[in-house]
């Protein structure tokens, strides 16, 4: 039966046991026939032959380099990051003031209905750098996160005829986000230092613990949903929609107090709320930019969860895990993206 | 001399879904046709490469020419089998090269060296002669999709050629050129190979691969079914050679259907 179906498969495809067509011979000198025209004869060089001595070892020409190739690639690296942020605006006046824009009028949005309207700001202290320091962050989270998703897609062009670590496209987003949101955070900066700012060493680490949760995290979804974008291009409306929802989901329209409320009554939604990686980072980027601005920072605690310290110690070993999983992921699927392009 | 590829056992199969969005899919459910089919583009191919070399890789078009390039410099990993090359691959595989359309063409020389391994002095340093090479003129800022086919083969021809690879894999790309050019390209693909390039040379003219090629492999369907000389090889692909084991073979499916 097996046989049977295996002849009529080939009596189909027209091809013998050796996988030779059979109008095989025609097909061929009919195609060299057509094309003997259009090439042009060159003889051999009248030179002897040099012998080439490569320095180097037989290598797999597709290395599973991962993100460690990506970083040892600077150049290559920062010309696709140059060439990211000159495609966004190529055909736009204002350039690169676009990506304030939005911001901006989100900020102003946020600050007087949550603020002025609902009155969220009562007992929150500089509530708009409360707002402004969790906006800036998320932003370039959702930068990361959804120029990622599409990176790969977008550079189909490089992806199917050139050997590059794919990961550099996810990679490249990273640090285009940054671009972008550097400035709101020379922003940030300048507000803070106006109020009066003074650092302590405790918030420098919670800043720096805060910072790394976030890009670890932000690098793991990249790389994660680019590659699953390639499979179904569903994923880049998926990721664009749930970033709407991200803003509601950390502590910065409204203090974190309320949530530490809710959860008295529902546990379950207070882990679920402090699961995200986003919610620690946030707060402990609060607890460097937002809390020493008040007269009084101690008396801001409420604000923050009582195991803030382990929570971020744990969530930066988790996103860290995260992004080695990531990486796993990617390797396993990356070998069939060029055929789903 | 030295080994440059080693290419063992190696098949590559494809996956080809039918329907992409999920009525498609139950749809086709509901009438019992396949979701996906499976095809080995390049089967169970193993052969080995000396530096120096230069190969004509011939088949009827869909035999895995270009999968069998797209595999050795690395844009795709094999299912089975394993390859090695040693050293600098660069070329040009299927028509257009990697090219981004919004940029101008000399962001994408730019870009294009840097993947093939160029550092920044390099591409610099070989800017001029790259430029030159493809006879771009004053189009060389303005975007590359505004380029004509023929503009865009010249580009990615000439970065490629002066990348100094060690293995150089040239696809049909120089059947969209104008015949100068053609001229031109197959003049300086017979330098790199005097200066002991390796190369890979796809085509169906067979006075072409005649003068380029040392060696000639034929795919068919995906099997490498001929390794040898030249002459033979050609003779392979174009005439028939009525075996007994042929007819036998047509018979045995005759007979099944």
């Amino acid at each position: 039966m097996r046989a049977a179906n295996k002849a009529q498969e080939q009596a189909r495809r027209r091809t013998d046991e050796k996988g030779r067509r059979r109008d095989a011979a025609r097909r061929a000198r009919e195609l060299a026939e057509q094309q003997a025209e259009a090439m042009p004869l060159v003889d051999d060089v009248e030179r002897p032959r040099h012998e080439r001595v490569v320095d180097a070892e037989l290598v797999d020409p597709a290395p599973h380099g991962g993100i460690l190739e990506v970083l040892s690639m600077r150049y290559l690296l920062r010309l696709i990051v140059r060439r990211e942020l000159a495609k966004m605006y190529a055909a736009s006046v204002l350039g690169l003031l676009w990506s304030y824009v939005q911001p901006a009028t989100r900020f102003v949005v946020y600050y007087f209905i949550f603020g002025m309207v609902m009155q969220v700001h009562r007992g929150v202290p500089n509530f708009a750098v409360h707002l402004f320091c969790g906006m800036v962050f998320l932003h370039y989270f959702t930068e990361t996160w959804a120029g990622g998703t599409r990176s790969i897609r977008t550079n189909r062009q490089l992806v199917l005829k050139m050997r590059v670590p794919r990961e550099i496209f996810p990679v490249s987003m990273m640090i285009v986000a940054f671009y972008h949101t550097g400035p709101q955070l020379l922003l940030l900066l300048v507000v803070c230092l106006l109020i009066g700012w003074h650092v302590t060493w405790t918030a420098v680490l919670a800043g720096l613990l805060g910072l790394a949760i976030l890009v670890l995290f932000s690098m793991a979804m990249a790389m994660i949903f680019s590659a699953l974008n390639v499979y179904a291009q569903d994923t880049q409306n998926i990721v664009s929609t749930f970033g709407q929802f991200l803003h509601f989901m950390v502590p910065m329209i409204y203090p974190f107090s309320f949530i530490a409320d809710i959860g008295e009554r529902h546990p379950v939604i207070y882990q679920l709320y402090l699961a995200n990686p986003l919610a620690e980072a946030v707060m402990l980027l609060q607890k460097f930019f937002w809390q020493p601005l008040a007269a009084h920072p101690e008396s801001l605690e409420a604000n923050f969860p009582a195991d803030l310290w382990e929570r971020g110690v744990i969530m930066l070993a988790v996103c860290a895990l995260l992004v080695f999983l990531a990486q796993r992921f990617f390797s396993r699927v990356e070998g069939r993206i060029p055929e789903l392009l | 001399m030295s080994t440059s590829i080693v290419v063992e056992d190696v098949t590559k199969q494809f996956t080809m879904a039918y329907h992409r969005s999920l009525k498609q899919m139950a749809v086709a459910k509901l009438r019992r046709l396949p979701l996906r089919e499976h095809f080995k583009a390049v089967e169970d191919v193993s052969f080995t490469v000396e530096q120096g070399e230069s190969i004509g890789l011939m088949g009827l078009n869909g035999s895995g020419k270009s999968t069998l390039l797209k595999l050795i410099n690395g844009v795709m990993r094999p299912d089975e089998g394993r390859i090695r090359t040693r050293g600098r691959v660069a070329g040009l595989i299927a028509t257009g090269a990697g090219f981004h359309p919004q940029l101008s063409g000399r962001e994408n020389l730019y870009l294009n060296g840097a993947i093939l391994g160029m550092g920044e002095k390099e591409i610099t340093r070989k800017f001029d002669d790259i430029v030159e090479f493809a006879g771009l003129g004053k189009f060389l800022d303005t975007p590359v999709s505004h380029y004509s086919s023929g503009m865009n083969a010249r580009l990615g021809f000439s970065i490629a050629v002066h990348v100094d690879a060690d293995i150089f894999l040239a696809d049909e790309v120089l059947a969209v050129g104008d015949r100068p050019f053609k001229k031109k390209c197959l003049e300086k693909l017979q330098e790199i190979r005097a200066e002991g390039t390796t190369i890979f040379y796809v085509s169906h003219a067979t006075g072409s691969v005649r003068q380029m090629c040392d060696r000639v492999l034929v795919l068919e369907s995906g099997r490498l079914n001929f390794d040898g000389d030249v002459d033979a090889g050609i003779h392979y692909l174009q005439y028939d050679e009525p075996t007994d084991d042929d007819t036998a073979a047509d018979e045995e499916i005759g007979a099944d259907i």
